[in-house]
């Protein structure tokens, strides 16, 4: 059950963002929707995928990106609506198609929607997606409000669809990832039948019709949002500081502003149309105050805009103070937060918030040094990736060339760390662990003697690694690629990919096998379970001393699929009589290195317990008990 | 809630359940006619991290989706040192608490490389950070129901008994119904109806 497909106009339910964003698209009457999963975007198809059937729409699990905006792209160039969503990395991948195709532009609706995470919080960068608006000259749209993320979504397509081009919506976690009252529209009844108009080609060149052709329609989109509703403006005829906030950015300010006391003094205008820019409200306000201040994340993308419009436009206007990124007013990194705002705008304006008493102040500090303990990320008890690092660890050391981990994209990116115990040695983008990896192995020729493991997810393989390893295997590289197979796309929430045999709409589905996709290739590739982890070591070293590219699948369920579908594997137990604690010379191996969350260390008797509730009985650490003090019954 | 704004946050330990019961929480509020905002923190969090999800609730805006500092008028916490650390930072002189009282030990802690707070100056230090504070066993509670998940809704329904929030059961199986599931209606009023009655109603 889905309140996204309830044909109930004038209700007011609760959605997430994201669900928002995918009612939106419904009420716009969308026959495909496609999107390779990434937070924050991922529950944008996600719950589309869950009303597929339902509704008659084609939902897909692209295998990344670019392939999905491809065939959101098929949909639009047959005249239909079609919505493609994706992370802020994501748009890297997308970048290359998209950067045509707004030359050639399309004929139905295309609405793309880029969800950034201001501080990485699910991510490895937080780069600003609006930069692409202005790089393929298409237009912007940024939701303040979970309501706005939907009637925005649904008019991207309108305009979408008059302008013949891909609208971009632009979320951020805080909107994304946040609920809010969302008013239900109606739903449409019928959706036009597909047809490829061929007299009509749909082709970026030349360059010299196409590129004109996109400012033309960027002016038209300008145009048609000129008076949109989507740009506010609360506050003073002539405001002491004027606002231009958007997104997330602009519900703090407005909340600074009322906290401050601050109504009569200062102006907030939400920006929702930040590209092209409303220029002709800009202007208005511009005229009204003498000081500027942009709040927007992560980038001064809406500040630099303003600003330039302002240069072209400053015969007519009186000087005006900017304040924001750029002066060092605002953070120029990481996501704003109500406090930052408060303060900022506080400072500006001579004004405080009332402070709670001092003897609160102190033991409220105190609280958070000494009786919060931090929670340091790790792998779930049970995790296979945990096993996985654990045998690498083992094969490198016994192995003694100082070998490096090229790491890659999903829950074992946290390799890096004490979970992983520091294995992995770099961290970027998908599928770039192998790319590394064999570009590492080439380095022989000039004396390097450390081996090269790259490691990369299921899911992370098909989105990217596929180029890296034929491009390792045709330039013969000596490089081992470890396939961490947990039967899942894990860190986002366990969607489908093409090694999966069903689809997003849980259709049964062609299942493309790891290791025969990589056999294909010619290249050696063996298949181990990491829960046996003496053979996992020992298949590692092994590959290790090999020559050329070298595959190994190291398959075993993520334990968090498991839980949901299976009982525990087994009873885990520690022998009291065996395990002697400080005495064994061992220095705790089992908590302090291994670490598992279902292992405690009971410092009252200085021995490690099971904890029954969280020990998931995969009987790893067993094996990792020097003393074999740890117990595992067969199971 | 008398206040308007009023903030909650509910805090926990990933897979603890607090971002559907918060969920519930606001759906309740929106049929109720409020407008509720819900800001939550995801991804890697999930992986044992702390979690924590504001809910912000008043009839006259749409807020953001985090609160200020030192601005949270209700605090739901089902793991105690995550109380601390909320408190700590959105707290005030006139915040009310539920705290479950069960710790969920980080995995420094079980390592042996850290040591979790002691028991009694813990909740000493949580009772300081509030006006008024009520200790929950909402685990225990959600043992002895089968499924240590359900302190969520075991601590929602200690919150709507002592008074804090007008959910009735019957909102909260509309909202399991609409927002999760029909067959999850009977397990979440059960753990409701026992957690109202962990509490006295003083108001």
């Amino acid at each position: 059950m889905s309140l996204i497909s309830k044909n109930e106009p004038g209700r007011e339910v609760l959605l997430m963002g994201n669900e928002a964003i995918a009612r939106g698209a419904l009420e716009a009457g969308i026959s495909v929707a496609a999107a390779y999963p990434g937070n924050p975007s991922s529950e944008i198809i996600e719950s589309l995928s869950k009303v597929a059937e339902e509704l008659g729409i084609y939902v897909e699990w692209s295998i990344n990106e670019k392939v999905a905006l491809e065939v959101a792209a098929a949909g639009a160039a047959s005249g239909l609506n079609a919505i493609v969503a994706m992370k802020q990395n994501g748009m890297n991948v997308a970048s290359d198609f998209l950067l045509n195709l707004n030359l050639s532009g399309i004929r139905g609706g295309l609405v793309l929607v880029a969800c950034d995470d201001p501080s990485g919080i699910s991510s490895t960068n937080e780069q600003d997606s609006r930069v692409f608006a202005k790089l393929a000259d298409l237009p912007l749209l940024e939701p303040a409000t979970f309501h706005d993320a939907k009637d925005m979504v649904r008019e991207a397509f309108a305009l979408s669809r008059a302008i013949e081009n891909v609208v971009i919506v632009r979320s951020v976690t805080r909107i994304s990832h946040a609920r809010g009252n969302v008013v239900l529209g109606s739903l449409p009844e019928k959706r036009p039948a597909p047809h490829f108009d061929t007299s009509r080609p749909l082709a970026a060149m030349p360059v010299s019709v196409t590129h004109p052709r996109i400012h033309q329609r960027l002016k038209q989109a300008a145009e048609m949002l000129a008076d949109s509703r989507f740009n506010t403006y609360k506050g003073p005829e002539k405001p002491e500081l004027l606002i231009l906030a958007c997104g997330a950015a602009s519900l703090f300010a407005g909340e600074a502003v009322s906290l401050l006391g601050l109504e009569t003094r200062v102006g907030l205008a939400t920006i929702g149309t930040t590209w092209p820019l409303p220029e002709a409200f800009l202007l208005k306000h511009l005229r009204s105050a003498d000081r500027v201040l942009f709040l927007e994340e992560v980038d001064p993308v809406l500040e630099n805009n303003v600003k330039e419009l302002y240069a072209d436009r400053n015969m007519e206007l009186p000087r005006v103070r900017f304040l924001g990124k750029r002066s060092g007013d605002v953070p120029d990194t990481g996501e704003l937060t109500p406090g930052t705002v408060i303060r900022i705008v506080g400072e500006l304006m001579g004004a405080t918030a009332p402070d709670a008493p001092s003897d609160f102040e102190t033991a409220a500090k105190e609280a958070l040094e000494s009786f919060a303990p931090a929670r340091s990320l790790a792998f779930c008890a049970g995790c296979p990736h945990r096993a996985s690092f654990w045998a690498i660890k083992k094969a490198l050391a016994l192995d003694g060339r100082d070998g490096v981990v090229f790491g890659d994209i999903g829950c074992y990116s946290l390799a890096y760390m004490a979970t992983g115990f520091y294995q992995a040695k770099t961290l970027h983008a998908m599928g770039s662990g192998a790319g590394m990896a064999a570009g590492f192995g080439k380095l022989g020729r000039f004396g390097a003697t450390q081996p090269a493991i790259a490691v990369c997810g299921d899911s992370t393989f098909y989105h990217a690694t596929i180029p890296a390893l034929i491009n390792g295997v045709h330039h013969s590289s000596d490089f081992l690629l470890i396939l961490l197979d947990n039967s899942a796309t894990a860190m986002t929430g366990f969607q489908p990919h093409p090694g999966r045999p069903v689809d997003a709409m849980g259709h049964e589905a062609p299942q493309i096998v790891l290791e025969d996709l990589c056999r294909s290739l010619g290249v050696k590739t063996l298949v181990k379970d990491p829960f046996i982890i003496e053979e996992a070591a020992m298949t590692i070293y092994e590959l290790l001393q090999e020559k050329g590219p070298r595959c190994l699948v190291l398959r075993q369920e993520c334990a968090l699929v498991r839980a949901k579908t299976g009982p525990k594997r087994r009873p885990v137990s520690v022998d009291p009589e065996k395990c002697i604690g400080e005495d064994c010379g061992c220095n705790r191996l089992c908590t302090r290195v291994f670490r598992c969350p279902g292992l405690n260390w009971d410092v009252s008797v200085g021995k490690t317990k099971i904890d029954e509730a969280i020990c998931t009985g995969c009987g790893v650490c067993a094996d990792v008990c020097p003393r074999g003090a740890i117990v595992k019954e067969t199971a | 809630m008398e206040k308007d704004p009023y903030n909650i946050i509910v805090t926990g330990v990933g897979g603890q359940g607090n971002v559907v019961g918060s969920q519930l929480m606001g759906a309740v509020l929106v049929e109720l006619g409020y407008k509720v905002t819900i800001g939550e923190t995801y991804g890697a969090t999930q992986r044992g991290g702390s979690v924590m999800s504001h809910v912000r609730v008043s009839k006259a805006q749409q807020l953001g989706p985090l609160i200020p500092p030192r601005s949270a008028d209700l605090v739901i916490a089902l793991e105690p040192s995550e109380a601390a650390r909320v408190l700590g930072q959105f707290g005030n002189p006139g915040t009310v608490a539920l705290v479950n009282t069960r710790p969920v030990y980080p995995v420094d802690v079980i390592s042996g490389d850290r040591a979790y707070p002691e028991a009694d100056l813990l909740l000493e230090k949580i009772r300081f950070l509030c006006k008024q504070v009520y200790f929950v066993e909402a685990t225990k509670e959600a043992l002895e129901m089968g499924n240590p998940i359900l302190a969520n809704i075991v601590l929602i329904g200690a919150a709507a008994g002592a008074g804090l929030l007008p959910i009735s059961e019957d909102h909260l199986a509309r909202a399991v119904a609409d927002y999760m599931s029909p067959n999850l209606v009977e397990i979440n009023t059960t753990a409701f109806r026992r957690g109202m009655r962990l509490v006295p109603n003083e108001r």
